[in-house]
């Protein structure tokens, strides 16, 4: 589905993405995980054209997204939960999902997806008229997810979902990737907690300072002797 | 039923406000209408200022440049022509506007389209910045029109800037002016492109990723914005009926952006308010100028004492009020009722336990 090939990242002088090339299948969960610094969350905002200073060659259903505008991105069904709870913290709950679906104008279906990220997220409807910037880290992240998907978007991808959350409450966000995917959604997930994250992925991608050095499916990775060491502390 | 009740009351409101209007405008002495005109001004120059600022969260100090160009172009359509050949007397006027001429409705229109436009110009490069640096570009733009406005005599009549503009603008004009600037900044603000603007101001990374354009919405709102300056520009020559460079220094901005911030970011009602108690309190300081007896000190006349209070005043309320005097809350006919419906319980409360 998405189609990621050669691709090179430029921070000024940095390279942070040295030719990075793969792919994320269709209805399947893929993951990104590596160290700090290894290029995981800049090959998100890439896709996305958040970085602009990109070379190589990005597809979405066979059509080259590379370095168009990010609302046309958005448009084509892409969407992005990005790093850190980024959701708008003076605005509510309520406003905070009718903004994910900006730019859909489908009164009746955007009703019935309100629908299904209340029973996705309940907590969530809870919380309704509540400024966003008053919930807790984890109903935070949920609103972040749950914002992305109001786009209805044909591929998720998620920056670090479980980051800075109580254990159990990975649990939670693992177990809603793994429910947002039945529903037929692609997910590119970016995640530090390597286990968690290689437990539920189909396929998998180990990042290296901007090249990848593993891929493999996620039961793969999780037995690799080298991911085991690196990054699972065994 | 709700909506329709709402819409009765506004009506109703309006009536209310045009019945003031017309008693201010024929009963109250010259002084007194200047303030008020002065306070309408500032409320158009506040609430567009709020719409970039306060909604947009762009940081923008370039409301003093929007206005001097809509009050040039006012003043230059609305002079007889007659009048600009005895006035330009560093230079003569070059054509085409010592033949132009229009109405008052149409000046003002076409300064807040001619200030709209520069504002669109110069918003294109300048928000790609952010915070603090905006801020010094567009200060920097308001420098520029102004150096500008100084050094083209041969249109602006330079230093000696231009007098004798006719005194168009009273009570009718300006609170008109500001009614239907908050009518459609509201309508603005409560339209899916005013959420676009609020997700901006929140956070413009989960903005861009969820499909809102940032530099379009940004030069948009800065256009709109620059608009309603150049409009208010307009009423503000034919007030003083005398415009000069010196008039649109940072001063000029600084106000609007003091009445913005002690209103409230985000709130047209704030800067409404605000707008007024500025005007109205700095003229109910000029008698501590004159010099004033406190109990037994006497205090001699100082010049400028009245703005050195004044700040003082200032820093007291930010220091209590942070968020302005209504901290981003907004007038609604409900919380109004609301509000009633309080205010007459409790009245009745306390009435019930003191008997």
């Amino acid at each position: 589905m998405l189609k990621v090939e050669n691709l090179n990242v430029f921070y000024g002088g940095i390279h942070a993405l040295k030719g990075v090339t793969f792919q994320v299948p269709k209805c399947k969960i893929t993951t990104l995980i590596g160290a700090n610094g290894a290029g995981k969350s800049t090959t998100l905002r890439a896709i996305c054209s958040l970085v602009k200073s990109q070379v190589g060659r990005i597809t979405f259903q066979d059509k080259n997204i590379t370095n168009i505008p990010t609302d046309d991105i958005v448009k084509m069904g892409v969407a992005m939960v990005p790093e850190g709870r980024k959701i708008f913290p003076n605005l509510s709950v309520k406003e905070n999902l009718d903004l994910g679906a900006f730019t859909r104008e489908d009164k009746a279906e955007i009703a019935r997806d309100l629908k299904w990220i209340y029973e996705l997220f309940p907590r969530l409807k809870e919380r309704l008229w509540q400024k966003g910037g008053t919930l807790s880290g984890g109903e935070q992240q949920m609103l972040a997810v749950a914002r992305g998907l109001m786009s209805r978007p044909k591929l998720l991808m998620l920056d670090e979902p479980s980051l800075g959350l109580a254990p159990l409450l990975v649990k939670d966000i693992i177990e809603v990737i793994q429910k947002i995917c039945q529903e037929g959604i692609t997910i590119l997930l970016v995640e530090q907690n390597a286990f968690a994250a290689l437990k539920i992925s189909d396929y998998a991608y180990v990042l290296e300072t901007g090249c990848l050095v593993l891929t493999g499916s996620g039961e793969d990775l999780l037995n690799d002797a080298k991911v085991k060491k690196a990054y699972l502390g065994e | 039923m709700k909506k329709q009740k709402e819409k009765i009351c506004t009506i109703i409101a309006l009536i209310i406000l045009f019945i003031l209007v017309y008693f201010a405008q024929n009963r109250l002495d010259a002084y007194k209408i200047r303030i008020l005109n002065l306070g309408a001004i500032y409320v158009t120059l506040g609430v567009s200022l709020n719409l970039i600022y306060g909604f947009t969260g762009q940081f923008s100090l370039g409301h003093a440049g929007f206005m001097a160009i809509g009050a040039y172009v006012t003043a230059l359509l609305v002079l007889p022509p007659y009048y600009k050949e005895v006035s330009f007397i560093l230079e003569p006027l070059i054509w085409p506007f010592t033949v132009i001429h229009a109405p008052f409705i149409i000046a003002l229109f076409l300064s807040g389209l001619f200030a709209a436009l520069v504002g669109f110009l110069i918003g294109l490069p300048v928000l790609r910045l952010k915070g603090d640096y905006l801020g010094i570009a567009t200060l920097g733009f308001a420098e520029i029109i102004r150096v500008i406005a100084n050094n083209l005599p041969h249109i602006t009549n330079g230093a000696l800037g231009i007098k004798g503009i006719p005194e168009f603008t009273n009570l009718w004009w300006t609170i008109g002016v500001a009614v239907v600037t908050i009518y459609i900044i509201k309508g603005l603000i409560n339209s899916s492109y005013g959420r676009a603007l609020m997700a901006i101001r929140e956070n413009e990374i989960a903005a861009e990723v969820i499909g809102i354009n940032l530099t379009n919405n940004k030069v948009m709102s800065f256009t709109i914005s620059a608009f309603f300056a150049g409009v208010a520009g307009g009423l503000f020559a034919c007030l003083l009926t005398t415009i000069d460079p010196k008039a649109f220094m940072f001063v000029m901005t600084f106000n609007i952006l003091a009445v913005v911030v002690l209103g409230g970011l985000g709130s047209i009602t704030g800067t409404v308010i605000a707008a007024f108690l500025y005007n109205i309190f700095l003229e109910y300081l000029r008698p501590i100028e004159a010099g004033f007896n406190l109990g037994p000190v006497h205090f001699p006349p100082i010049p400028g004492l009245r703005m050195v209070s004044f700040s003082i005043l200032l820093l007291v309320l930010i220091l209590y009020k942070q968020r302005g005097l209504l901290g981003g809350i907004e007038f609604t006919w409900g919380g109004f009722f609301r509000f009633c419906n309080k205010l007459f319980s409790n009245k009745k409360s306390t009435e019930g336990s003191a008997s």
